[in-house]
């Protein structure tokens, strides 16, 4: 087994996990943790649709504010796309796409204000890079055949329209589709930095300890996210998209003056803004690594680190929930409901509601991180086994998983974790805004002190290192020859 | 010009060479006849050719090159793109006028497929996907016709339907064909290819089937 190189890469990972687990603070600090839980899912299960008309509003700005921000970004990113080939693009796009939704709520927030733009901005930039680069990958895959045999002079345009689009329309619509069901994630976790979506609803009913409030909004978003085939038709799009602008609530007006004073004053690194020039930069930016990068990149690191492989245990646990290969028809039913709820649920929202009930520590965000991502991957596996045909005399039970399952369904299984590892890094960065003490905990402090420079250095650095655990992603996926398709 | 000159023809595949070097002029009005063993060399050939002649040349390679997305008359009337100015291609790709739908049209009843206009190629059979490209090359309408084995997915009347066709529209022409009978009936001149070079070149009034044979 060790000569295996997939075994022996996750053996390393796991290796690294256990080291950081002797440096991360995991612990249970809440003094009653488990009577809250247990409250909080009475809360579910006695849901109140009814407590105040906030809740339908909330839940109509999210899906507004995903429409908006998905549609621009979508057409953004296709333009992008199509010269995606130019290095300075490919570079713009990894950087726009490193920096999380709410990292860019936090920096428009700041001129814009609570105006809706800021929303919609901080949905559509990084969806713009995810697209770009997405679409170049399924445009590329289009067979180059008729447009050789296209009559020389055709324009451009025409054989784009005529060879290229018709051939990838199909994925090029699943695949925006599918970012439009994470766009509503997106537009919900914003409301945790106060705009007006889901999540400011479900920080607010918390804050007052209303579960059942909290719980309604839970089987609200849930149920939106589970009828979208039912309700995103090609037809009702256009009407949707036309639509959601006028569904994004007022806001406040944008003060012109913020936005000019935040370019040209706030984010200038202060030893600068106050004349001590460049001289004054080193010890600026020495404290700034010292005390606040370096720590911050440390607890990420190590967080993602244990959540990727708790994620990656999860998924095997979790696969054969909805595997064909195992029990009965009760049991998957159970295990779909599960998965989809747990994939469904935002990380940030998981990590929100645990850390509510058990205390700040690194606990709840691996737990949120591992259950959301490992109900991604442990859907998609479960899929993956049901396509496999076992010999009529293979075995059962435990035997049959480990044996004829596993090892079919490692290599995939892999390649997905890889995949999510920069997701997940960039999840852990942010979470920081929870209290956690990973890079988006510094950021978040920065922004509270009116410290923007501070702030952008540190956002910085939080892409730079998304962008290079993406790289090593794609070089182990490579390297291994594992091959995937892009989950968000 | 409708015909062709072409000298020093060669092509490797892996540091091997699989074709020529060698030469090949084809006069207006000569249908010509590619026969060989399967591996000869025939579709290279043919490639090589178009790469030279493009311009002038209708194609209908051996994968036909259809986008399988679109229903057949787009894929027909992609022969003539280049005809038209970018609008109005973009709206007969949303809406396509009468004029051309009839065109079309008339096309694929030649073919025996009218019916099939709206269809997406992709759900049609191997022989009416290989009367689509044919109509593209048709469409198309350039001086000369390189097809290669145009005729290897249909039956026999279709097959001399389609040949018969080929042969009204197109005055000069290089077919690729493992079919003898049908190569002696329909082109005038008989291109014989082994191991990438030509070790026939007959008129084919002057040929018959067994003399082609001693290739196989």
């Amino acid at each position: 087994m060790l000569s295996s190189q997939t075994v022996r890469i996750s053996l390393v990972f796991v290796a690294v996990a256990l080291v950081s687990l002797l440096f991360a603070d995991i612990a249970i600090t809440a003094s009653n943790p488990w009577r809250d839980l247990g409250n909080f899912f009475l809360g579910v299960v006695t849901p109140n649709f009814f407590s105040s008309e906030g809740l339908m509003t909330a839940l109509l700005r999210t899906v507004a504010f995903a429409f908006v921000g998905v549609a621009l970004g979508s057409v953004c990113g296709f333009i992008l796309s199509l010269v995606y080939r130019f290095l300075p693009v490919r570079i713009f796009c990894a950087f726009v796409r490193a920096i999380h939704e709410l990292f860019w709520a936090l920096i428009f927030l700041q001129f814009f204000g609570f105006h809706p733009l800021t929303g919609v901005l901080a949905i559509a930039i990084p969806y713009s890079g995810i697209f770009a680069k997405v679409y170049s990958e399924i445009l590329d895959e289009t067979d180059p055949e008729p447009g050789r045999l296209l009559p020389p002079g055709t324009g451009v345009i025409a054989a784009f329209l005529y060879t290229r689009i018709p051939d990838c329309w199909v994925q090029l619509r699943t695949y925006t589709a599918y970012r439009l069901e994470c766009g509503l994630r997106s537009s919900a976790i914003l409301g945790f930095v106060g705009l007006p979506t889901l999540g400011f609803y479900l920080e607010s009913s918390f804050s007052q300890g209303l579960y059942s409030d909290a719980g309604a909004m839970l089987i609200l978003f849930y149920v939106l996210i589970a009828t979208m085939p039912l309700w995103v038709r090609p037809k009702l799009l256009p009407v949707y998209i036309l639509g959601a602008p006028f569904f994004l609530g007022e806001g406040l007006p944008i003060v012109w003056g913020n936005v000019e004073r935040f370019f040209t004053e706030d984010i200038v690194p202060s030893p600068l803004r106050d004349g001590e020039g460049l001289s004054g930069m080193i010890p600026w930016l020495s404290d700034l690594m010292v005390n606040e990068a370096m720590p911050g990149i440390w607890n990420t690191v190590i967080l993602t680190q244990i959540a990727l492989v708790v994620t990656g245990i999860l998924t095997l646990l979790a696969f054969p929930l909805i595997s064909n290969h195992f029990g009965g028809p009760v049991r998957r039913t159970t295990g779909h409901v599960f998965l989809v709820i747990v994939r469904s649920t935002p990380e940030y929202i998981l990590a929100y509601i645990l850390l509510q009930l058990w205390g700040p520590s690194m606990l709840p965000a691996v737990v949120a991180l591992a259950l959301h991502n490992g109900g991604i991957i442990g859907h998609l596996i479960g899929r993956q086994t049901n396509s496999i045909h076992l010999r009529p005399d293979a075995p059962t039970g435990f035997n049959r998983y480990s044996w004829e399952l596993v090892p079919r369904v490692y290599r995939s299984f892999l390649a997905f974790l890889f995949y999510r590892w920069e997701i997940i890094m960039r999840e852990t960065a942010i979470l920081g805004i929870l209290g956690i003490y990973t890079l988006g905990f510094f950021v978040d402090s920065a922004i509270q002190n009116i410290r923007f420079d501070r702030a952008m250095v540190l956002i910085l650095i939080t892409a730079l290192l998304n962008i290079g655990v993406d790289a090593l992603g794609r070089y182990i996926r490579r390297r291994l020859a594992l091959q995937t398709m892009p989950t968000c | 010009m409708s015909g062709f000159d072409l000298s020093g023809l060669t092509a490797s595949f892996g540091g091997k060479r699989v074709i020529g070097p060698l030469s090949l002029s084809v006069k207006q009005g000569e249908q010509v006849a590619l026969v060989g063993k399967s591996g000869a060399g025939k579709s290279t050939l043919i490639r090589l050719i178009h790469e030279r002649v493009n311009r002038e040349s209708s194609l209908v390679p051996q994968d036909l090159g259809l986008v399988n997305a679109l229903p057949v008359f787009h894929n027909v009337f992609m022969g003539q793109l280049d005809k038209h100015s970018t609008w109005y291609n973009i709206l007969t790709l949303i809406r396509p006028r009468s004029g051309d739908r009839d065109n079309v049209r008339e096309l694929m009843k030649a073919l025996g497929m009218a019916e099939k206009l709206w269809l997406p190629t992709a759900s049609l059979s191997g022989g009416q996907r290989q009367r689509v490209a044919i109509a593209r090359a048709l469409y198309r309408n350039a001086p000369v016709l390189l097809a290669d084995e145009p005729i290897s997915a249909l039956d026999g009347p279709m097959a001399h339907q389609v040949m018969g066709l080929l042969k009204e529209r197109f005055q000069t022409s290089v077919i690729a064909l493992h079919d003898i009978e049908i190569a002696l009936e329909y082109c005038n001149r008989i291109v014989g290819v082994q191991d990438g070079q030509i070790v026939l070149d007959e008129s084919s009034e002057r040929l018959s089937a067994t003399d082609i044979t001693s290739l196989y």
